[in-house]
């Protein structure tokens, strides 16, 4: 397991689309350091990338890294190893690989101009991220036949966890913003792992706002060791559940 | 000319005088309550009373003369946790180099370290306080003045715990370089009138920094309000002048770093906000000049209600805020004019420092967030941000007039 993991790992580390994906990242947010006046500002310049650019080109390229690689898979397949474990190397391999090119992208410059809790929490969420929606892009991949389909099927995921979500919540928030939604909101806020995220670094960055008004709950859920855990462990849950389904489609997948 | 100088020669030869006939009364350990109280009572007018070094339990000791109080090394006057500690009921009176330790606590009386009454020229000045319930409780009293005290306790509950230093109905207070903590209110004024509030730290406080009401033509200055339960209450006063203090870290549901409640004809000048969760909230108040203020890093920097008119605000710095200005309706009675905002994306073509297009405070996410408070929870997602873009183009929630017509490019030098 651990060759394959190996193999695809420095299979994408060296190509040309990931290369591009870490120098960007590194250009745009060293530029952002630099142009603006505190690393505060910069920082939520950043936190764009981090929620809407960075799921978009993990899902779109692990989706396209399967397909392209069936051929390999297949060869793989038919050789004496266990499915699960082919399955989980490629995984992995996508992982490690897309958060090694974001930790430098991002992690380099954050670890200069920002190396406190707010930079850490930045890019632990940065990684949990990329595993979530590398997750999701192998349940595209998997579940879909046709390539053009399957690319198809992991942006509209995309689309439906940055805008449609948000805009569901914001409906209910209008026609129900006279009940005590509060706690339910928590709730609601854990069904996308990138509101999850988000919230989390809201609390960092618009911490005086937050303090403000939604008050009690909230904070006292985000903010304190058991919401962490909590709000960690939901975030694993969003990587496993698409890693679980699609390592069951997988393993009696006729290819 | 001849006449004014003699007046002078008379009065500075009976003060002389005075001196002259002036004694030192000791006092030293292990005087009992009732044997200071005494030899306070036996004092003659203008007689300083020396307290050695040492550990005093004292019952209130009441001052009808004009006396000078003088403490050598701090000595600990301690109330026992029942009683008041000094009671001034005379004018001419200091009170200097005490540790004032354990009051009363009652809810019946308001028992304070030192409480002044109907008196003038008071000095209370160099003092520590701790464990106090009130720390220098003024009523009625006149050209006075609190200083270098160090007010401390550790109150917990608002209703068992009293004010800093508590003013009320009084007039020309010179109260400056106090440092007090931990109390319900660090200064609290109601019906005071010509006073300073010069340089005093005020932080930690359950509930204001600073409370001020019914209180005209007054002046504070160069402060530190900061970690207060509820930041600086500024109500139903006319003619306050606010100028280059400091309020920071006032956070919570109802947290601001000043309220300004019906007041009018002030002014606010060269303060510093940061990290408060509202920097300024307005209601109620007319014709108020906010200038030269910096705004950094507040959840919302300013928060000014339809019920103003008039406030001028100009040649302010934002910087970092959540929201920069929020409202509750469309009626604007007033003007923002010349302020440099960091979120303004115009553009300057001739060059002048002042931005061509006139840049609009109000965000359209925190009139919703004044409807719906837990909304915040989407606050910077990709909706908020498209319908946040489409809201400058077109604006529909927020009020049209509430803008700055000249916007700075770069911020103004203080």
């Amino acid at each position: 397991m651990l060759k394959i993991f190996k193999y695809v790992f420095l299979d994408i580390i060296r190509n040309k689309i990931v290369l591009l994906y870490t120098l960007a990242l590194l250009i745009i947010s060293l530029s952002m350091f630099n142009i603006s006046e505190s690393p505060e500002k910069a920082i939520i310049s950043l936190l764009n990338i981090e929620l809407i650019v960075l799921p978009l080109i993990c899902g779109v390229f692990s989706t396209i890294y399967v397909y392209n690689s069936s051929e390999f898979i297949e060869l793989l397949v038919a050789q004496p190893l266990r499915r699960v474990a082919i399955f989980r190397s490629i995984l992995f391999g996508l992982v490690a690989a897309l958060s090694f090119a974001f930790l430098i992208g991002l992690g380099i410059p954050l670890l200069i101009y920002s190396p406190d809790s707010t930079g850490f929490i930045f890019l632990l969420s940065g990684v949990a991220l990329t595993a979530c929606f590398t997750a999701f892009a192998l349940v595209a991949a998997v579940y879909t036949k046709d390539k053009a389909k399957g690319i198809g099927v992991t942006i509209l995921l995309w689309f439906y966890f940055t805008l449609i979500y948000d805009g569901l919540v914001l409906f209910i928030l209008f026609q129900f913003g006279d009940y005590p939604l509060e706690k339910y909101m928590i709730g609601l806020s854990c069904m996308n792992p990138i509101d999850l995220v988000r919230i989390l670094l809201l609390l960092k960055i618009d911490s005086a706002a937050i303090m403000g008004y939604t008050g009690a709950i909230f904070k006292d859920f985000f903010g304190s060791g058991m919401g962490t855990i909590i709000s960690g462990s939901v975030l694993l849950f969003w990587f496993v559940l698409p890693a679980w389904l699609a390592i069951r489609k997988f393993r009696r997948k006729d290819l | 000319m001849y006449r004014k100088s003699l007046g002078m020669a008379v009065a500075i030869s009976f003060w002389f005088v005075q001196n002259i006939f002036a004694h030192t009364l000791f006092i030293s350990p292990p005087a009992t309550g009732e044997e200071i109280n005494k030899i306070v009572a036996d004092a003659e007018e203008g007689d300083t009373v020396l307290f050695r070094s040492g550990h005093y339990f004292v019952n209130n000791i009441i001052i009808q003369k004009s006396i000078y109080l003088k403490g050598e090394n701090s000595p600990v006057l301690d109330g026992h946790g029942k009683y008041q500690i000094i009671s001034i009921e005379s004018n001419d009176v200091i009170v200097d180099g005490f540790k004032l330790i354990n009051t009363g606590l009652s809810d019946m009386f308001e028992f304070s370290a030192i409480r002044i009454v109907n008196s003038r020229r008071v000095s209370i000045k160099n003092n520590i306080l701790e464990n106090v319930f009130f720390g220098v409780y003024c009523l009625n009293v006149s050209q006075s003045s609190i200083s270098n005290n160090r007010i401390k306790s550790n109150s917990i509950h608002e209703l068992q715990s009293g004010n800093g230093i508590h003013c009320w109905k009084s007039d020309s207070l010179h109260i400056f370089n106090n440092y007090i903590s931990g109390q319900r209110d660090g200064i609290y004024f109601e019906f005071v009138t010509n006073s300073f509030i010069e340089r005093n730290i005020s932080e930690k406080n359950l509930r204001y920094g600073l409370h001020f009401m019914f209180s005209q033509y007054n002046n504070y200055s160069h402060n530190i309000f900061s970690n207060n339960g509820a930041g600086v209450a500024v109500m139903f006063s006319h003619h306050v002048t606010m100028y280059k203090n400091i309020f920071a870290e006032n956070r919570g549901e109802s947290s601001y770093g000043i309220l300004m409640k019906e007041i009018r004809d002030s002014k606010v000048e060269k303060n510093y906000f940061t990290k408060n969760s509202i920097g300024i909230l307005m209601e109620g108040t007319s014709r108020i000049n906010v200038e030269n203020n910096t705004f950094e890093s507040n959840g919302w920097a300013f928060k000014i209600q339809a019920s103003c008119e008039d406030i001028m605000i100009s040649a302010n710095r934002f910087f970092g805020n959540t929201f920069d200005v929020a409202t509750n309706g469309t009626l604007v009675l007033n003007k923002f004019s010349g302020n440099y905002w960091d979120k303004y994306e115009g553009y300057d073509l001739n060059k002048d420092g002042i931005g061509d297009v006139p840049y609009r405070p109000v965000s359209m996410y925190s009139m919703i967030t004044e409807k719906i408070p837990y909304s915040i929870m989407l606050f910077r997602s990709f909706m908020v941000m498209l319908l946040e873009k489409t809201e400058k183009i077109i604006p529909s929630l927020t009020p049209i007039d509430l803008k700055d017509d000249h916007p700075l490019m770069k911020p103004p030098e203080l």
